[in-house]
């Protein structure tokens, strides 16, 4: 069983702490991406699943050994059954891609038919048949990403590392390579554990997801969906997606938009009227409903205050997209509409048209919370 | 009005031919893109335009001045062409403070110094740098130092600003950022734009008219909306976008997919098409529906959420399509049949 | 994105504690004994007298005598001339082949790159043959010829030990200036051009100003190293009662044979010499770290070539006279005065044999062997410093163990102590002060040599250590390789090609050394290097010019065959 445990486990660098009192659980046989800034800590939380470095505090198990505990010699990374995929490929420039591959085997004295054979399979595995001789520099930017795949998986591991290892390839090789570690995690049935800042890989490739923010902790735990759809906090809404938050003052029970007097139209948070602070309301592009004033005007149950009347401050066409910025009474938000329904429900506004503004969502946060992503 | 003009200009590197016979018209104050791969000859129209490169062909001129022309064996070099530039890699003087990269082009003009004063300061302060003048470029972050090659490119106010890749080397959201910073100046200074680039997003949401070039040779040149929604083949119709191309074949009177079923009987191909027996039909993964009746039927293959939308790979027959739905459109599961409709799709001769 | 402080705790924990220290310990050992121990001495010798006591007032004393004050004067006068000259001199000729149209620039290129290799003391040999005021050759021709009543040049002066030394040294300017120029962004240049600036004003106003800090180091090192240089002062400066720091410290240890004063007075020159190269150094690390801009980057399309027009071809006879003239003059008049049978005589064909040549390599025993001890020492100071540098980088670069502080900046010293320096601190180190008497051996050479070479070691195998990414190891051990399997199967294979490098970048100027091996030879050990400057200085100039012809065949031919190597390997 390739489950991976990690117990409060802490970890600083020259007394800066950089995980404290960390829990987390990876199951067997799932894809498990941490997702979080640059800087935040995810690749030294990977890196002590790896061995390159020890806990100061906390233990850590891989399945039903304990490979590391503060204060106790540990089982060296070269004892763990672990794949490892590095940001930089680290292929070795002086060994041919099937050197390279093989090596692994070579340090198990696997016998040489066995060595040929499992290094030839996990390089067709990889889509690299033929290019076997080929020294790494020969090699474009996927291909040595591939070749450390390949490495990686050569010894059955039960357990992938991945690094940000997408984040030098150009977009379409990143779009086409997580799909690949995807197919590859699901035909061997191993436990991936990937760390990258990137959010949409992250919510492409997970069977679940975590969350870290700049100090190393974990704010909230989920399948992508979950993450998406029902953030635990501001911070996280933030950091995956595109968010919008239409900034709100209150008078008595009633939050209305920007610095204006629409009430907004969606059901207002609980605690209003008791709770002290200053909220946010925020939205994904695609919670906003736009809608010409005029349609909405006409149709019977909709009353001029059940929408927000916006102008467009600035429309761009960017393709399959069209992207206005609103500007409500001072509060700013974007909406994106796929182009041929914009175009088919007359919807391409103009810059200064003005719109009518409702959701199908809104989430309500703390505004005081807001400091923590403006940073 | 055409202000700048490029009559039959050509230019060849060795046996290669950069750019072939090209001939174009930009209005005054429009903001014109050149879009296309690597090596297509973009930035190197650019750069004849700029006079880097003379020409083994043709002409350019700007309003009344002639600039290049082979034939008259005529070549003004750029240091008199009088145009704004901003390069990619930004290209500030690290030797010297933002104020005098600004002010730089009118001292090499000789401008009384109050002039040379004031209108450093309308370009620092159009680009938001008046609080930073005295400090390096090289204190600043890459935003930074393109804002300060916009401004050194706008002191002289020229009326034409040739921008050659000028955002690449940010990163997206500044990116996004700086493109409506560009356009803010170009309604406030009223210059045309030349602009080159390779991403087709920035393109569209900058220029009034787009180049698609490929090998040298002009594929469309035509308004954002209709480059994406008419694209003249099937080149310009995968550069622009996320793309499905279908291979049909009529048999018994009707289009079919190859080795599979027939389309609906509403999509037929324009008239100057309808005799081929085979086509390719364009479309893409945003304008496809998932309909309960008619249309092709499929198999979801592949289902990836990703946030805003989901994206779904699904078999028709022996091809495959990609279909992109909103986050809040009901879809078929992976593995289950479906049926899809397609939207908007443009017919193509297949080895067009 | 990952934490600063990556590989460290592995090899920490599992090479186990006792073999990192080991290493650490070792490394150390190796650089305080051959290195900070001779430079500690010469300062304890400087600076505190017979009774132990801090004494700066005789130190004051020693630097005010006459002749240690000239000498002084002497090394500021000669390395600012040279700075000046050869700083002027590269950077027109590097501006020359990589902005203008000039023809051949390639050639050209190869060819301003070719003193590096040759040792400015032959070259000032072969100016003092040429233009020693009553037996050179030129000046003989313009005297007897075309009946000048006065030499036209005296090479025993300052004037002529800066024209020889500029000849020599303006590489260093040159090959930094070329790269500069090479690398920088085209835009840089050709945004000012479209901001209105013609080609001169660009030149002016932004090209020269982006290149300064390298230019600036290109002078500060041939700053450091005219300082501290030997030979071409030694060879032209003598006659005429010019000495700089190393020619009279050599002067001073030589003729009084160690006496107390002379050691005395050596170790304060010295002193004086470390400090300057201290101050160098900084100055030039400053520069490199702060001031070298950001000009290099991406898209790259030619950079803008300025017409010569009409200087087109006025220009390639200058630069050919220019090679001719210090390049090639040089080297064949070496080659022609070791062909005959006595100095002074014209070269007419019957006037030239190879006799000469037979005799200092098959007859003569004071050059066989000289040239089988510098073959041997070469070879055995590039191996042992090959070896001892790879170990020290890689604890320096590679390693986290407590105590590499103090690796680190011993590591830095071999840098700032020039080779006369060494000389004088091995010998104050290995006369039986510590019960071991090297003084009169080869040994003593070997030592010297070691110290001497060990910053290039150090350079190119750190160099090679640092391209070799730590992940590249963790990638070994996450596969499954344990630290010794990934350091045998990884590291050592990836930085043979910088352990090379390191052997032939010590074994190639250990050839020619004469500086540290002047003051350290005995009757039987001498050195090449040495075996020139005696004859020469014994009168014997057909023979020292024999010699000196053998020694550049040497070079040559050692060179050729590394520059094959390595383009071989780079593939």
């Amino acid at each position: 069983m390739a489950k991976i445990t990690l117990n409060a486990v802490s970890k600083s660098y020259d007394k800066r702490a950089v995980l404290q009192n960390l829990t987390l659980t990876v199951d067997h046989g799932e894809c498990f991406t941490l997702l979080g800034p640059s800087g935040c800590g995810k690749t030294v939380l990977l890196r002590l699943i790896a061995g390159f470095e020890t806990p100061d505090a906390g233990v850590i198990h891989i399945g039903d050994d304990m490979v590391a505990k503060a204060g106790e010699a540990s089982i060296p990374p070269d004892r763990r059954d672990l794949g490892v995929v590095f940001q930089d490929y680290a292929v070795w420039p002086h060994m041919s891609v099937f050197q390279n591959v093989s090596y692994p085997l070579k340090l198990a004295k696997a016998p040489p038919a066995e060595l040929e054979e499992k290094t030839r399979k996990a390089i067709a595995l990889v889509n690299m048949q033929g290019l076997e001789e080929r020294l790494p520099s020969e090699l474009s930017g996927g291909q040595q990403q591939r070749v450390a795949l390949a490495r990686a998986l050569v010894a059955q591991p039960s357990i992938m590392l991945l690094d940000e290892p997408l984040s030098n390839l150009d977009a379409n090789l990143r779009e086409e390579m997580r799909f690949e570690i995807k197919e590859l995690q699901h035909k061997l049935d191993i436990t991936v554990f990937y760390v990258t800042h990137d959010q949409e890989i992250a919510l492409a490739i997970s069977d679940r997801m975590a969350i870290m923010d700049k100090k190393g902790k974990i704010r909230q735990i989920g399948t992508p969906v979950e993450i998406y759809e029902k953030p635990a906090d501001l911070f996280v809404f933030n950091f995956v997606g595109v968010a919008n938050f239409i900034t709100v003052n209150k008078q008595g029970n009633t939050l209305y938009a920007g610095t204006g007097a629409q009430a907004i139209p969606w059901e207002m948070p609980e605690d209003i009227a008791s709770a002290a602070m200053n909220w946010i309301a925020g939205c994904r592009p695609s919670d906003v409903i736009i809608a010409r004033p005029a349609s909405v005007d006409k149709s019977a149950d909709k009353g001029a205050d059940k929408y927000l009347r916006g102008v467009i401050k600035r429309a761009s066409f960017l393709g399959a997209m069209m992207d206005y910025l609103v500007e409500i009474d001072g509060a700013h938000l974007r909406t994106a509409l796929e182009t041929h329904y914009a175009i088919s429900n007359d919807l391409l506004f103009k810059e200064g048209d003005e719109c009518a503004i409702t959701f199908h969502n809104l989430h309500w946060f703390d505004a005081a919370h807001m400091s923590e992503i403006t940073e | 009005m055409s202000y700048v003009r490029l009559v039959d200009v050509t230019k060849r590197f060795g046996e290669v031919t950069a750019v072939n016979k090209l001939n174009l018209e930009i209005a005054k104050g429009e903001c014109f893109s050149m879009l296309g791969p690597s090596g297509c000859g973009k930035t190197t129209t650019l750069r004849m335009v700029a006079g880097f490169e003379d020409l083994d062909d043709g002409e350019i001129h700007v309003g009344e001045r002639l600039l290049s022309s082979k034939k008259k064996g005529y070549y003004l070099p750029p240091e008199k062409r009088d145009f704004g530039m901003v390069f990619q890699a930004f290209a500030v003087w690290p030797h010297l403070s933002i104020y005098e990269n600004v002010a730089f082009p009118l001292r090499i003009r000789k401008l009384p110094s109050a002039e040379i004063d004031s209108r450093t300061k309308t370009a620092l302060k159009a680009t938001n740098l008046l609080d930073v003048a005295k400090k390096s470029p090289e204190d600043l972050s890459g935003g930074g130092k393109q804002r300060v090659a916009l401004a050194r490119a706008l002191a002289i106010n020229p009326d034409v600003m040739l921008l050659d890749e000028p955002l690449s080397s940010l990163d997206p959201h500044l990116r996004e950022e700086m493109r409506f910073e560009i356009k803010d100046l170009q309604r406030q200074f009223g210059f045309s734009i030349i602009y080159v680039t390779h991403d087709q997003a920035e393109a569209m949401a900058l220029s009034d008219r787009i180049l698609v070039m490929k090998l040298g040779v002009v594929q469309q040149i035509d308004t954002p909306m209709n480059i994406y929604r008419r694209p003249a083949n099937k080149f310009v119709f995968s550069f622009i976008g996320l793309h499905n191309f279908l291979e049909v074949e009529r048999k018994e009177g009707a289009y079919r997919l190859l080795a599979g079923e027939a389309l609906d009987k509403n999509l037929t191909p324009p008239q100057d098409l309808a005799t081929e027996a085979r086509l390719t039909l364009a479309s893409r993964p945003s304008e496809i529906d998932f309909v309960d009746d008619g249309g092709i039927s499929g198999r979801v293959i592949r289902k990836s959420f990703l946030g805003e939308f989901v994206d779904y790979q699904i078999t028709v027959g022996e091809q495959t399509v990609r279909v992109q739905k909103g986050r809040r459109t009901q879809g078929p599961e992976k593995d289950e049949n479906c049926r899809l409709q397609l939207l908007h799709p443009v017919w193509y001769k297949v080895d067009e | 994105m990952s934490p600063t402080s990556p590989t460290s705790s592995a090899i920490k924990k599992d090479s186990g504690f006792g073999a990192a220290q080991i290493i650490l310990t070792l490394s150390i050992g190796i650089l305080v004994v051959v290195v900070a121990v001779p430079v500690l001495l010469i300062f304890l010798n400087a600076f505190w007298d017979n009774n132990n006591d801090f004494n700066l007032a005789a130190v004051v004393k020693v630097l005010s005598e006459p002749d240690t004050y000239q000498a002084l004067l002497n090394s500021i006068i000669i390395a600012c001339g040279t700075t000046l000259g050869s700083t002027a001199v590269g950077t027109f000729f590097a501006w020359l082949v990589t902005r203008t149209d000039l023809p051949y620039k390639k050639f050209m290129k190869g060819m301003f790159l070719v003193p590096f290799m040759l040792p400015s003391f032959i070259g000032a040999l072969a100016w003092k043959m040429l233009l020693s005021p009553r037996a050179g050759y030129i000046n003989r021709f313009f005297m007897d010829t075309l009946g000048f009543d006065n030499p036209i040049f005296n090479i025993y002066s300052y004037a002529g030990i800066v024209m020889v030394e500029i000849m020599y040294l303006f590489p260093f300017v040159f090959i930094q200036v070329c790269g500069a120029l090479e690398h920088m962004d085209p835009t840089l240049e050709e945004s000012a051009r479209i901001s209105g600036a013609g080609l001169g004003t660009i030149t002016r106003k932004i090209t020269i100003p982006l290149v300064l800090p390298s230019i600036l180091s290109g002078a500060l090192l041939i700053m450091l190293y005219s300082m501290a240089h030997f030979g071409t002062v030694a060879v032209l400066g003598i006659e005429n009662g010019i000495f700089n720091i190393p020619t009279l410290i050599y002067e001073k240890i030589h003729q009084s044979a160690g006496s107390f004063e002379s050691i005395r007075t050596g170790t304060v020159l010295a002193s004086v010499l470390v400090i300057t190269a201290a101050f160098i150094i900084w100055m030039q690390n400053k520069i490199l770290g702060k001031g070298r801009y950001q000009i290099i980057a991406g898209k790259s399309f030619r950079p803008m070539e300025l017409k010569l027009r009409g200087l087109r071809i006025p220009l390639l006879i200058f630069c050919l006279a220019y090679i001719g003239f210090t390049i090639v003059l040089p080297t064949a008049v070496i080659f022609l005065v070791g062909a005959l049978p006595t100095y002074g005589l014209p070269f007419t064909l019957e006037n030239l044999s190879l006799e000469n040549y037979k005799f200092i390599l098959f007859d003569f025993k004071v050059t066989r062997d000289a040239i089988f001890n510098s073959v041997t020492l070469g070879l055995a100071a590039a191996l042992i410093t090959m070896f001892a540098g790879v170990m020290i980088s890689y604890v320096i670069v590679k390693m986290k163990v407590r105590g590499k502080g103090i690796l680190e900046f011993l590591g830095m010293l071999p840098f700032s102590v020039p080779g006369s320096v060494i000389a004088l601190g091995v010998i104050l180190a290995w006369s039986g002060k510590f019960g071991i008497n090297l003084y009169n051996t080869v040994w003593i050479i070997l030592v010297a040599y070691i110290a001497r070479y060990m910053a290039f070691s150090l350079k190119a195998n750190s160099a090679a250590l640092e391209q070799v990414h730590d992940s590249l190891v963790e990638a070994a051990r996450a596969c499954g390789a344990t630290m010794w399997q990934a350091l045998r199967d990884i590291v050592l294979p990836l930085v043979r090609p910088g352990m090379l490098a390191a052997f032939f970048l010590i074994f190639l100027p250990s050839l020619r050394e004469l500086t540290v091996s002047i003051m350290l030879y005995a009757p039987t050990t001498r050195t090449i290097g040495v075996a020139i400057y005696t004859l020469n200085e014994d009168g014997e100039t057909v023979r020292s010019a024999a010699m000196a012809g053998v020694a550049l065949i040497l070079i040559i031919v050692g060179q050729t065959l590394i520059n094959r190597f390595t383009a071989k390997h780079k593939r």
